[in-house]
């Protein structure tokens, strides 16, 4: 029963890595942008808040370090998709790429450095229930943050005018601009704040998740995210809930190694990465089903007057 | 203000001088880095671009680390313009590795040298079968080939890992992760007595042929580049989407195979959990500088190696960490991709003036005060 309530605590606690970056691909796609340079961004935000945390002791000055690094490589990635119109799939590859390769070189100095002591987060009262506190109520407050975003992300996105306009970019951004919208710079913009996203997502990887710096510790979870959206089809809910279940995924393996299970590692480790195909052929299967919920430009530039 | 206006037709000259361009700029920040780092910039780039081509085995050296580079990257160019992403090689490589391996490792004291040509061809085969897991997925549940492929990296990792940790680790290894090192019957002959490089060079310019006359001079070719750059034309021929999917992902699986095969048993000698060096990944940027073409690719190919034998220098020499050459070959391909816009766009400078639709609208405004005023 215990070792349950842990589970179900380590699989939120995962789970939010996920969302916070499958919600910040979430918007960068419905704004009809695929960025595929996830993993590079928040490699390299995961340097940028654990370096952050280790010279201030502030997780809130680390979130904001990540995010500002996640944005600005986000930024560079759209300076080139949005205004110079190059192949939005090589450009994030190529952001992917060069993340790898960066963070890992600045990161050298930050191996053998150590967070100080990380805070226990209790909610008073509700983190004494017996079972659902330990499940629920002992976690970083990002765990909550994670949950309010998407509240206010489906709120956005649904129930505001600029949640509107954002989705008419993404569906028809020759439209968007027909009626007068600065399309290019409202595309920007949402590049940006999901970079800035991803960019918590790998702050909260190196800071909270597994508080140290590895090289390449974001092992996947970008791309995983990436897949993700096409998974949630592009709704902000489902993100959430996609995000819980590859969080719980990829924490079984855990479980199962404490349960005794005799699988050799390499099999549970394969896990999280075979359920995404999995998961990705359930859902693409339906051809229609797919285009009826993607944004219709999404991965094709637009350039006014071509 | 600049203003970027379309061509009316793509520049020849602009795409053979835009790789040329982002090596100056990346070389630019480069040199910006060095200086930052507090090391000396003509030392750091005279170990880039210098040190790898000064004596007869750096340049075999060079050959060497360039060939698995420019065979993956071969197969790429197919696959890229074909306008199907497979950014997977890297898991191609390792499975067509474990398979050379699984090969080398049943040889005894008595096998002939035939044995390198079944090694071979194992990894080839090895590669296209994991390649061939992308295409059947794409193919039959309209899977996305870029996650899928590059989940499989993933997956293929692991798989290796099991194998040198597991049923292949060798009995007298001292517990090390790692297989028997190979017989000698089943290492891939070298070209010169002295030098580590191997047949594999001489394959890779044979393959070069290979994919020029594939890409210009076969109709196969034809319909697979047609499918990349106007699908709807190419259904409107009856070229079958279907088989230029299948065709690049086996081919590209397949080089990349290849290049693990070669990889596995030349210069390795045994599996290790070192095997991906990140070829895979690197080929990409090969595949994109050498302009999708087979011949760009081999001056491309040797430019990579040179970053890779300059980054294992600069840790040495400099005490610069090695994962400078990933630094470098990201800020390469982006600062391509930025160039290449100006095949499509020239900049024009515009010098910004007052908006137009400013005395129009004060126009109707007055027009109606006018009018209202008359009513």
């Amino acid at each position: 029963m215990d070792s349950f309530a842990l589970l179900l605590a380590a699989t939120l606690n995962s789970g939010t890595v996920l969302a916070f970056a499958a919600l910040g691909l979430l918007i960068n796609e419905r704004a009809g942008i695929v960025n595929l340079g996830a993993e590079g961004i928040m490699l390299v935000a995961a340097i940028a808040g654990y370096a952050t945390c280790v010279h201030t002791g502030s997780d809130t000055m680390a979130f904001i370090g990540g995010a500002a690094a996640g944005a600005l490589m986000a930024g560079a990635f759209g300076l080139l998709v949005i205004w110079l119109n190059t192949n939005q799939y090589a450009t994030g590859l190529a952001l992917s790429l060069f993340g790898v390769g960066f963070s890992a070189f600045v990161g050298i100095g930050y191996t053998q450095e150590k967070l100080s002591e990380r805070p226990n987060f209790h909610i008073p009262y509700l983190a004494d229930i017996p079972f659902i506190g330990p499940a629920f109520f002992r976690q970083h407050p990002m765990v909550y943050g994670a949950i309010a975003l998407t509240a206010v992300l489906a709120w956005f996105l649904y129930r505001s005018r600029a949640g509107l306009v954002l989705r008419s970019i993404g569906e028809s951004p020759e439209s968007a601009h027909a009626l007068g919208y600065p399309v290019r710079r409202i595309r920007m913009v949402a590049v940006m704040v999901g970079g800035a996203l991803c960019g918590i997502s790998g702050a909260y990887i190196s800071v909270v998740y597994t508080p140290l710096w590895v090289e390449g510790m974001v092992a996947g979870k970008g791309w995983i995210a990436l897949a993700l959206t096409t998974f949630a089809t592009w709704r902000p809910a489902r993100v959430l809930l996609g995000a819980y279940l590859f969080g719980g995924v990829t924490m079984l393996q855990f479980y199962l190694q404490g349960e005794g299970v005799q699988i050799p590692s390499q099999f549970l480790t394969m896990m999280p990465y075979l359920a995404t195909i999995i998961v990705l052929v359930l859902i693409s299967r339906n051809v229609t089903f797919i285009r009826v919920n993607m944004p219709a430009s999404i991965g094709k530039p637009f350039f006014p007057g071509s | 203000m600049l203003k970027l206006e379309a061509r009316p037709e793509q520049s020849k000259l602009m795409s053979y001088l835009s790789p040329v361009l982002a090596l100056a700029i990346t070389i630019v920040i480069g040199t910006i880095l060095f200086m930052m780092l507090g090391k000396d910039p003509v030392r750091g780039l005279y170990i880039f671009f210098v040190e790898p081509l000064k004596s007869v085995y750096a340049l075999t050296e060079l050959a060497m680390k360039a060939t698995p580079l420019l065979l993956i990257a071969l197969g790429l160019a197919v696959c890229f313009r074909s306008n199907v992403w497979n950014i997977g090689a890297e898991g191609q490589f390792v499975i067509g590795g474990i398979a050379a391996a699984g090969v080398a490792m049943m040889a005894d004291k008595d096998t002939g040298r035939w044995i390198v040509v079944a090694v071979l061809v194992a990894g080839v085969l090895g590669g296209m079968f994991w390649g061939g897991i992308v295409a059947f997925l794409r193919d039959r549940f309209n899977a996305n080939e870029i996650l899928v492929s590059l989940m499989l990296v993933y997956v293929a990792e692991q798989v290796l890992g099991y194998m040198v940790y597991g049923p292949w680790k060798d009995p007298a290894g001292f517990n090390f992760p790692q297989t028997i090192t190979f017989l000698k019957s089943t290492n891939v002959p070298k070209l010169f007595t002295g030098f580590r490089m191997n047949i594999g060079v001489l394959i890779a310019l044979a393959a070069v042929g290979a994919f020029w006359v594939l890409l210009f001079r076969t109709y196969a070719g034809f319909q697979l580049q047609v499918g990349g750059l106007a699908p709807a034309a190419a259904r409107y021929a009856g070229f079958s989407s279907r088989k230029a999917l299948w065709t690049a992902l086996l081919l590209s699986g397949g080089m990349a195979g290849l290049a693990g095969a070669l990889e596995v048993a030349g210069p390795l000698g045994q599996l290790t959990p070192y095997v991906p060096a990140g070829y895979g990944f690197a080929a990409i940027i090969v595949a994109y500088v050498g302009r999708l073409h087979p011949v760009g690719i081999i001056f491309s190919s040797i430019l990579m190696s040179m970053f890779y034998i300059g980054g294992e220098l600069a840790q040495s020499r400099l005490g610069l960490p090695k994962s400078l050459t990933g630094v470098f070959q990201g800020l390469l391909l982006f600062t391509l991709l930025a160039c290449d816009t100006l095949i499509f766009y020239r900049i024009r400078w515009q010098a910004s003036r007052p908006s137009p639709a400013a005395k129009p609208v004060a126009n109707v405004a007055t027009s109606t005060l006018t009018t209202g005023k008359g009513a």
